[in-house]
C-alpha cells in the first residue's frame, strides 16, 4: 500500500510550525500506523534528515503515551483503538492522510506530535488518590465491596490519561478525566471519607490548568480508547455540587 | 573475551542468621532507625516508576525522607509494569485450598529452578499478603466474589488459586494504585518528581553512590544530582533482543552504567521466553504482543506433520495434525511450563513445519473447545483477547485457529544485590526486575508485580534507613571532582555519538543485534552458537560507531539520540549475556543448553557445578569480565529435578 501523509511539523515549542508532505511507500497491510510512520522516519534518517518525532511506549493501547489526531480524529477511525492499535489495512491504498498532535491550550505543543500533558499528573496530585500510608492498610477483606460497584469502579479505573477526550473536545475539557478518576474513587468504601474534597480539588485544578468546561456533546468518549462512559462525567458533577453545597473549602 | 579466567573471593548476601522464617523479622529488628525529624535531611534519589519505583518513592516520601524521583517518561504512570495482564500472586489462602507462605516459597523455588536465595523468597511469599492489603486500601479495583470479598484464580500451571487480579490489567491498576500515592507525597513536597529524565551515569564518590547523571529530555543539558542514596528501579533488559514484549523504550542503560562504575551483573543468562505471544509479520515490526497464557488451558497446539505443508489449515485432515505437546507430554499436554511449551515450538519450526508465511508460528486451535463449550463460553473466556488477535493480525481467530510464537519477555537477571536490596556498590540499591534475586532462572506467572512492589513498598523502606543511619557520609556537592568527571564522560558520550554522522540507522542496527542474540543466545543456546555470537557482537559494535547515522543536536528533544545511548549499551551489554551463557554449561530454567538435556530432551540441571549465582565484574569494554559467585544453599527447598513427561 501507498499513502500521502501531511504532518505537523514543528522544531520546538516556541517555533512555528507546518503541515509537511511525505510520501509513504509500500506498506504492509499488517503494519501498525505508528510503524508506518517508523519507517518514513527510517527513510529520514538514512538521508541525515530529522525524523518526525511523536512520543510511543508499549505498543499495546495500555500506557498512553501515543496520541496523534489522524484525518481530524483522535487517536484515528477505529472505535476503543488508541493510535499504536491503529493498522494500516484500516486505510484505502493511495489514500492521504492528515497528522497532526493533540491541541488544546493545557497541552502545549514540544515538537511536532510530542505535547506536555504533566497537567493531567498536578490534577491527580490534587486529590486523584487515596490517603493511606504504607503499611496502614487493614486486612483487605475487612470491608467487602459490592461486585457491581468494584466492576464500575474499574469501568472507570481502565482511562490510560492519553488525553484524546481533552483533544477531541471543543473546550478542551478534561471533564472525562477527572470524572473518571472521581468515580473510581467515590465507587469504592476506600474512597468515600475524601469524595467531595477529592472532587472539589481536582474540579478546581483542571480550571486551573486551562481546561475548559463540558457542553454534553459526547466527542471525549466516542474517540476514547478505553470507551469510558460519559457517566463518570454525571457524577463528577453530582459530587462537587454535593461538595459546593455542603460548603467543603 | 575467554572466560574463567579471574574468579574472585565468594560474595557476601549478608542474609541474617536463624530460622528462615525469623530471618526478616530479625533483620527488622537489628535495622538502624532515622528519627522522624532527622529524616528530611536525608535526600534519596528514585530512578524509575514502575511498580518497584513509585511504590518505594511513595512509602519513603510518606516517611518523610526527601525523595527525587525520576521517569525517562512525560508521566510516572507510563511505565512498562502497567502492561502486565494477569494477576499479583499473595499466599492469603482466601480459597481454603491449602496456602501458606511457605507453600508460596516452596513454588517460587522450585519455579526457579533451583538458583535463587532462599532467604529473599522467603521474605517475598511473607510479604506477598501485605501487598494486597495495601493495594485495596489505595483503591485498586481487584475482581470480587458476588458476597463482595476479593475473587482469586489459579495461573500458569499453579495447583491453588491465589492470583488476584484487576480483568486484564492488573499490573495497570498496582501501578496507579502507587503512582496516586507517589503524586499525593508530591503535593506534599516530600517527593520531587523529575519526568522526561534519562540516567547517564551513577556517581560514585569516595566508594559510595552518591548521586546520578541525567539528560534533561527537552533541553539536553545533562543534570546532576546529589543523594545519600540512589534507587535503581529501571526494569530489565529484554529489548537487547529488539523484538519483545517489552515497551518500546525499556532498556539496560541505567543498570549497564551502574554495572560499569562497579555493580556486579547476576545471571544475565537468565532471560524468559513467553510461549503464546503474535507471531512477527515482517521487518516493519516493533515489539511482540503477548497474548495471555490462559489461552493454553483450551487452545490445542498443533503444527502439519509434513514439513513444508502450505495447505490452509481447514484443509488439514485431522490424520495430518501434530498435536505435538499432547503427544510428547501426555500428563500435562498444552499446559507444559513456559519453557517447555517455548522450546518445542522452535523444534517444529527448525523442521520446517512451522505455519503461516514466516513459517515461524504454530496454530493455537479452540475449534475443539468450542464444540465442547460452546462459543458463547469461549468468547466470555477470552473475548478481549480474541478481539486484540484479531485487530493485530485481521484475522478471526473464531474461524480459523490463531498463529502464535515464543517472545522474549521477562529478564530474570540483573544486577547483584544482597539481602538489603544493596548492590556491591554501596548506596546503590536495585529494586523489582533490575535486580536478580528472586526468580532464581525462571519466573513464576503473577510473581513480577509480587516482587516489585515487596520491594517498594516493604523492603527497600527499611533497609534503605538503616544504610542511612548506620553509614557515615561526607556532606556531597554536585560540583566536586566525582560529579564533574562523571560529567565530564556523560557529555563526551553525547559527542561522540553524534560526531559519527554514518549512514545507518539505529533501529537497523538494532535489529541485527537482535535477530543475532535470538537465533544463537535465544530459547536454546549450545557452545558454538554462543562463541559465534561472542566473536559478532563487537563486530556489531564497531559497526555502530562508524557508520551510526544521528540525524539533530543535543540541544534540543532528540528521540533518535536517546535511542541510540540505549543501543550503544545493548552493543555492550550482549557480550556479557552471551558469556554467562557460555559459562554456564547447564540447562535450568529459562536457560537451555543443548549439551545439558536428559534422554527425553528435557533440561538437565548441574548442581555440583553451578549452584551458584554468577556475578560479574566489569573490567572494561572487550575485556572479559571477572566471575564472581555467590554460592546457593538449599536448607529447607531440596532441589530436585523437573519431570513434565
Amino acid at each position: 500500500m501507498n499513502f500521502d501523509l501531511l504532518v505537523w511539523r514543528q522544531p520546538a515549542a516556541t517555533a512555528p510550525g507546518k503541515m509537511v508532505k511525505y510520501r509513504a511507500e509500500a506498506v504492509s497491510s499488517d503494519t501498525s500506523f505508528l510503524e508506518m510512520l517508523d519507517t518514513v522516519n527510517e527513510g529520514l534518517i538514512a538521508r541525515g534528515d530529522e525524523p518526525i518525532a511523536f512520543d510511543s511506549d508499549c505498543r499495546e493501547g495500555i500506557c498512553g503515551s501515543c496520541g496523534l489526531v489522524i484525518n481530524g480524529r483522535a487517536h484515528g477511525p477505529d472505535l476503543g483503538t488508541a493510535t499504536c492499535q491503529l493498522h494500516m489495512r484500516r486505510f484505502k491504498d493511495g489514500e492521504e492522510i492528515t497528522v497532526e498532535p493533540w491541541r488544546a491550550r493545557a497541552f502545549p505543543v514540544i515538537k511536532d506530535l510530542v505535547v506536555e500533558r504533566a497537567a493531567l499528573d498536578r490534577i491527580i496530585a490534587a486529590g486523584g488518590y487515596i490517603s493511606v500510608n504504607t503499611g496502614s492498610a487493614p486486612e483487605a477483606n475487612t470491608v467487602p465491596v459490592p461486585r457491581a460497584d468494584a466492576e464500575t469502579a474499574m469501568d472507570a479505573a481502565a482511562c490510560i490519561a492519553c488525553g484524546a477526550c481533552v483533544a477531541a473536545c471543543k473546550n478542551a475539557s478534561a471533564h472525562l478525566f477527572v470524572g473518571a478518576k472521581v468515580s473510581h474513587l467515590m465507587l469504592l468504601p476506600q474512597g468515600r471519607p475524601e469524595r467531595l474534597q477529592r472532587a472539589l480539588n481536582m474540579v478546581r485544578q483542571a480550571d486551573a490548568e486551562g481546561f475548559g468546561s463540558c457542553s454534553n456533546e459526547g466527542e471525549c468518549e466516542a474517540v476514547c480508547p478505553k470507551q469510558i462512559s460519559i457517566r463518570n462525567i454525571a457524577r463528577m458533577v453530582r459530587e462537587y455540587t454535593q461538595a459546593t453545597l455542603a460548603g467543603v473549602q | 573475551m575467554t572466560l574463567g579466567a579471574n574468579i574472585a573471593p565468594a560474595l557476601d548476601a549478608r542474609v541474617p542468621d536463624g530460622p528462615i522464617e525469623q530471618k526478616w523479622d530479625r533483620q527488622k529488628l537489628e535495622n538502624k532507625l532515622v528519627a522522624p525529624a532527622n529524616r528530611r535531611r536525608h535526600t534519596v534519589i528514585v530512578v524509575g516508576t514502575g511498580l518497584a519505583g513509585a511504590a518505594a518513592a511513595a512509602s519513603l516520601g510518606e516517611q518523610g525522607y526527601n525523595v527525587l524521583c525520576f521517569t525517562f517518561h512525560d508521566s510516572p504512570r507510563r511505565a512498562h509494569s502497567i502492561a502486565a495482564q494477569g494477576g499479583i500472586n499473595a499466599a492469603k489462602n482466601y480459597k481454603n485450598d491449602g496456602d501458606s507462605v511457605w507453600r508460596l516459597f516452596y513454588d517460587t523455588v522450585k519455579g526457579g529452578d533451583y538458583r535463587s536465595r532462599e532467604a529473599n523468597v522467603f521474605r517475598l511469599a511473607q510479604l506477598s499478603v501485605s501487598i494486597i492489603d495495601q493495594c485495596v486500601a489505595q483503591g485498586v479495583p481487584f475482581a470480587r466474589e458476588y458476597g463482595g470479598l476479593l475473587d482469586t484464580r489459579s495461573f500458569g500451571g499453579a495447583q491453588l488459586e491465589r492470583t488476584f487480579y484487576a480483568r486484564g490489567q492488573t499490573g495497570q491498576q498496582l501501578l496507579l494504585g502507587a503512582y496516586q500515592s507517589l503524586m499525593r507525597q508530591v503535593e506534599r513536597g516530600t517527593v520531587s518528581l523529575f519526568p522526561r529524565r534519562e540516567m547517564l551515569d551513577l556517581v560514585v564518590a569516595d566508594g559510595h553512590a552518591r548521586g546520578i547523571l541525567c539528560r534533561n529530555l527537552l533541553s539536553g543539558e545533562v543534570e546532576r544530582y546529589a543523594a545519600g542514596a540512589v534507587l535503581l528501579c529501571t526494569g530489565g533488559y529484554g529489548n537487547v533482543y529488539y523484538l519483545s514484549t517489552n515497551a518500546l523504550n525499556s532498556n539496560v542503560t541505567a543498570a549497564w552504567r551502574c554495572h560499569k562504575r562497579g555493580a556486579l551483573f547476576a545471571n544475565p543468562c537468565f532471560t524468559q521466553i513467553h510461549p503464546t505471544c503474535i507471531p512477527v509479520s515482517g521487518v516493519h515490526q516493533s515489539k511482540l504482543t503477548l497474548m495471555s497464557e490462559s489461552l493454553r488451558n483450551d487452545g490445542r497446539v498443533w503444527v502439519p506433520h509434513q514439513p513444508g505443508d502450505k495447505r490452509p489449515s481447514n484443509h488439514i485432515p485431522e490424520g495430518e495434525r501434530d498435536y505435538y505437546l499432547e503427544r510428547r507430554y501426555p500428563s500435562f499436554g498444552n499446559l507444559v511450563p513456559r519453557d517447555v511449551a517455548s522450546r518445542n515450538a522452535k523444534i517444529v519450526c527448525d523442521e520446517g513445519k512451522g505455519v503461516g508465511e514466516t513459517g515461524l508460528a504454530v496454530y493455537l486451535d479452540f475449534s475443539d473447545a468450542m464444540r465442547r463449550l460452546g462459543r458463547d463460553t469461549i468468547e466470555d473466556r477470552y473475548g478481549n483477547l480474541f478481539q486484540m488477535y484479531e485487530r493485530i493480525t485481521g484475522e478471526d481467530p473464531y474461524a480459523a485457529p490463531m498463529r502464535i510464537y515464543p517472545a522474549i519477555h521477562y529478564t530474570m537477571g540483573g544486577l547483584w544485590v544482597d539481602y538489603h536490596l544493596m548492590s556491591s556498590v554501596p548506596g546503590l540499591f536495585v529494586l523489582g526486575e533490575a535486580n536478580f534475586s528472586d526468580h532464581g532462572a525462571n519466573r513464576l506467572g503473577a510473581s513480577a508485580l509480587m516482587q516489585g512492589l515487596a520491594d517498594g513498598y516493604f523492603v527497600a523502606p527499611y533497609t534503605v534507613a538503616h544504610y542511612l543511619a548506620s553509614t557515615k557520609l561526607a556532606p556531597v556537592d554536585t560540583r566536586e571532582a566525582a560529579f564533574e568527571s562523571t560529567a565530564a564522560d556523560a557529555r563526551a558520550q553525547l559527542e561522540r555519538l553524534l560526531s559519527v554522522r554514518g549512514k545507518r540507522t539505529v533501529r537497523d542496527i538494532h535489529r541485527e543485534l537482535g535477530l543475532l542474540m535470538w537465533n544463537l543466545v535465544g530459547m536454546s543456546r549450545n557452545d558454538a552458537g554462543l562463541r559465534k555470537a561472542l566473536a559478532r557482537v563487537p563486530q556489531l559494535r564497531a559497526g555502530f560507531w562508524a557508520d551510526v547515522s544521528i540525524p539533530g543536536s543535543n540541544d534540543t528533544m532528540n528521540k533518535t539520540l536517546e535511542y541510540a545511548g540505549r543501543v550503544a549499551d545493548y552493543l555492550e551489554f550482549a557480550e556479557l549475556l552471551a558469556l554467562d551463557a557460555l559459562h554456564r554449561a547447564e540447562s535450568c530454567g529459562g536457560h537451555f543448553r543443548e549439551e545439558s538435556q536428559t534422554l527425553d530432551g528435557e533440561a538437565l540441571r548441574d548442581d555440583t557445578l553451578f549452584s551458584y549465582a554468577a556475578a560479574w565484574k566489569f573490567q572494561g569494554v572487550g575485556n572479559p569480565p571477572v566471575l564472581v559467585k555467590e554460592p546457593l544453599e538449599f536448607e529447607y527447598v531440596h532441589p530436585t529435578q523437573r519431570s513434565y513427561v
